[in-house]
């Protein structure tokens, strides 16, 4: 079984260490530039927000997984888990803004011990709810057994990967079995309404590439996994959201292991899209850390890249200061920027 | 070690219009134009290159389809069925001028 780098002890669990690799690589190495210089060439630079739409909660970074691709690093040794007390901060600040959206995000956010009073919580303030399911949480233990009924009841939308329809691919990236469990959870999902026309139960599925390379058009590979996943196992969903691997953390790792790394970083950056650029989630997102950091995006968070602004934290959450900020910006931003686009609802131009 | 194909020089062709850039934009227009979706899709397109490519037997081909039809969600058994066309093909090719060789066989025995 695939360990976190934290608990194999690998450097590139060091965030300040992925950032030099990643500088390294992309100046040093390839002679390509920097991405602020990017931005700058396209006028996009210094980055700023827009009305903020989304406040992404990482609830965690425990997981029951251990897939290849995870940014987050995420496990069942992690133990960063969101408090109590930190998720009352968020429903504080969130109750001051108009921020019709909260995204549940980890490891797998389920795990959290008070993730269900959250959602209560989040809901009572009248905001959607949008959990990141990693789909085999459901069938793990009893005691998730029920979650299709909890989200069902919240009207939350359910986002969840499955990097293809196929086991072989599937478990390549996220782990023996989890083809298998994440088709039983699509249906138990199913079966309450998720996914199901007129039920406005929302059931959205991720597509991370399997490897080092880019998502093909995600409208294509919607076509093909609506087909597919129908055909072969009679089930359904709403949309596909294709999203780019960013070379963070465990990418990385194996993007360093299977020497990929340069000519995945070329790609990227030689994929650079203006248009894509402009709409990059970081600038209508406020991430949250489990410890109640603020960062610009999950990626930032997981780099250790603060927001920077005065308001550092949840409990000084400042939303004018926020509106004012720079967005922080650093190499492996070329992950979103190339070709369509990519972001947590998938591309972007 | 010397070799006659280096993989880096994927990258570099399109620049061969350094030579002569109007027919160079030409044929990038004309292969961009190609590719697009039409009556087939990118994806069929995508598998139809990658045969080709190993029936011309070029490498660079090669290397850059394997990769496209990853991208666009090909599966490993749709790329392999799709080299085992292009074999099927080139195979087909070199038998029925077989039957050439029987007539001519025929033609000069008693």
């Amino acid at each position: 079984m695939i360990k976190s780098l934290k608990a194999t002890g690998n450097q590139l669990a060091d965030s300040a260490f992925q950032l030099t690799v990643l500088r390294q690589e992309v100046v040093d190495v390839l002679h390509l530039p920097p991405f602020h210089q990017k931005m700058q060439e396209a006028g996009l630079f210094p980055l700023r927000p827009v009305a903020p739409a989304v406040m992404q909660v990482n609830v965690g970074k425990m997981c029951n997984q251990v897939c290849k691709h995870c940014h987050v690093d995420a496990g069942p040794d992690r133990k960063e888990i969101m408090t109590r007390n930190t998720m009352q901060l968020c429903l504080d600040a969130l109750a001051q803004t108009a921020i019709p959206t909260v995204d549940l995000t980890g490891g797998a956010p389920e795990m959290n011990p008070d993730f269900r009073w959250f959602v209560e919580e989040i809901s009572k303030l009248g905001r959607k709810v949008l959990v990141r399911c990693n789909l085999t949480i459901i069938v793990a233990n009893k005691k998730y057994h029920d979650l299709p009924e909890f989200f069902k009841k919240h009207g939350v939308e359910v986002v969840s990967s499955l990097p293809f329809y196929s086991a072989d691919k599937t478990d390549r990236q996220r782990g023996d079995g989890v083809f298998d469990d994440s088709i039983k959870a699509l249906k138990m999902l199913n079966a309450v309404g998720y996914g199901q026309p007129g039920s406005g139960l929302v059931l959205n599925l991720v597509y991370n590439p399997a490897g080092a390379f880019m998502p093909g058009p995600q409208a294509a590979l919607e076509r093909q996994f609506k087909q597919a996943l129908l055909k072969d196992h009679g089930i359904v969903f709403n949309s596909l959201f294709a999203i780019t691997n960013l070379p963070v953390s465990r990418f990385l790792d194996y993007l360093v292991e299977s020497g990929n790394y340069a000519g995945y970083m070329e790609k990227l950056v030689n994929a650079f899209n203006p248009t894509a650029a402009a709409g990059v989630m970081c600038r209508d997102t406020i991430s949250v850390g489990w410890d109640g950091g603020l960062y610009d995006c999950d990626f930032n968070q997981m780099l250790d890249l603060h927001v920077a602004s005065t308001s550092q934290h949840i409990r000084d959450f400042d939303a004018q200061a926020l509106a004012r900020r720079p967005i922080v910006v650093n190499q492996h931003c070329y992950g979103c920027t190339a070709g369509a686009g990519s972001s947590c609802g998938g591309t972007v131009a | 070690m010397e070799t006659y194909y280096n993989p880096a020089d994927l990258k570099k062709f399109g620049n061969i219009g350094e030579f002569q850039k109007e027919f160079a934009d030409k044929f990038f227009a004309y292969y961009g134009a190609v590719f697009a979706e039409g009556a087939l899709t990118a994806r069929e397109k995508s598998l139809i290159a990658l045969a080709v490519a190993h029936a011309v037997q070029c490498p660079y081909c090669i290397d850059a389809y394997s990769a496209d039809t990853l991208e666009k969600g090909c599966t490993e058994p749709e790329m392999m069925e799709a080299v085992h066309v292009a074999a099927a093909i080139r195979g087909g090719a070199t038998l029925v001028h077989g039957v050439q060789m029987m007539n001519k066989v025929k033609e000069l025995s008693m």
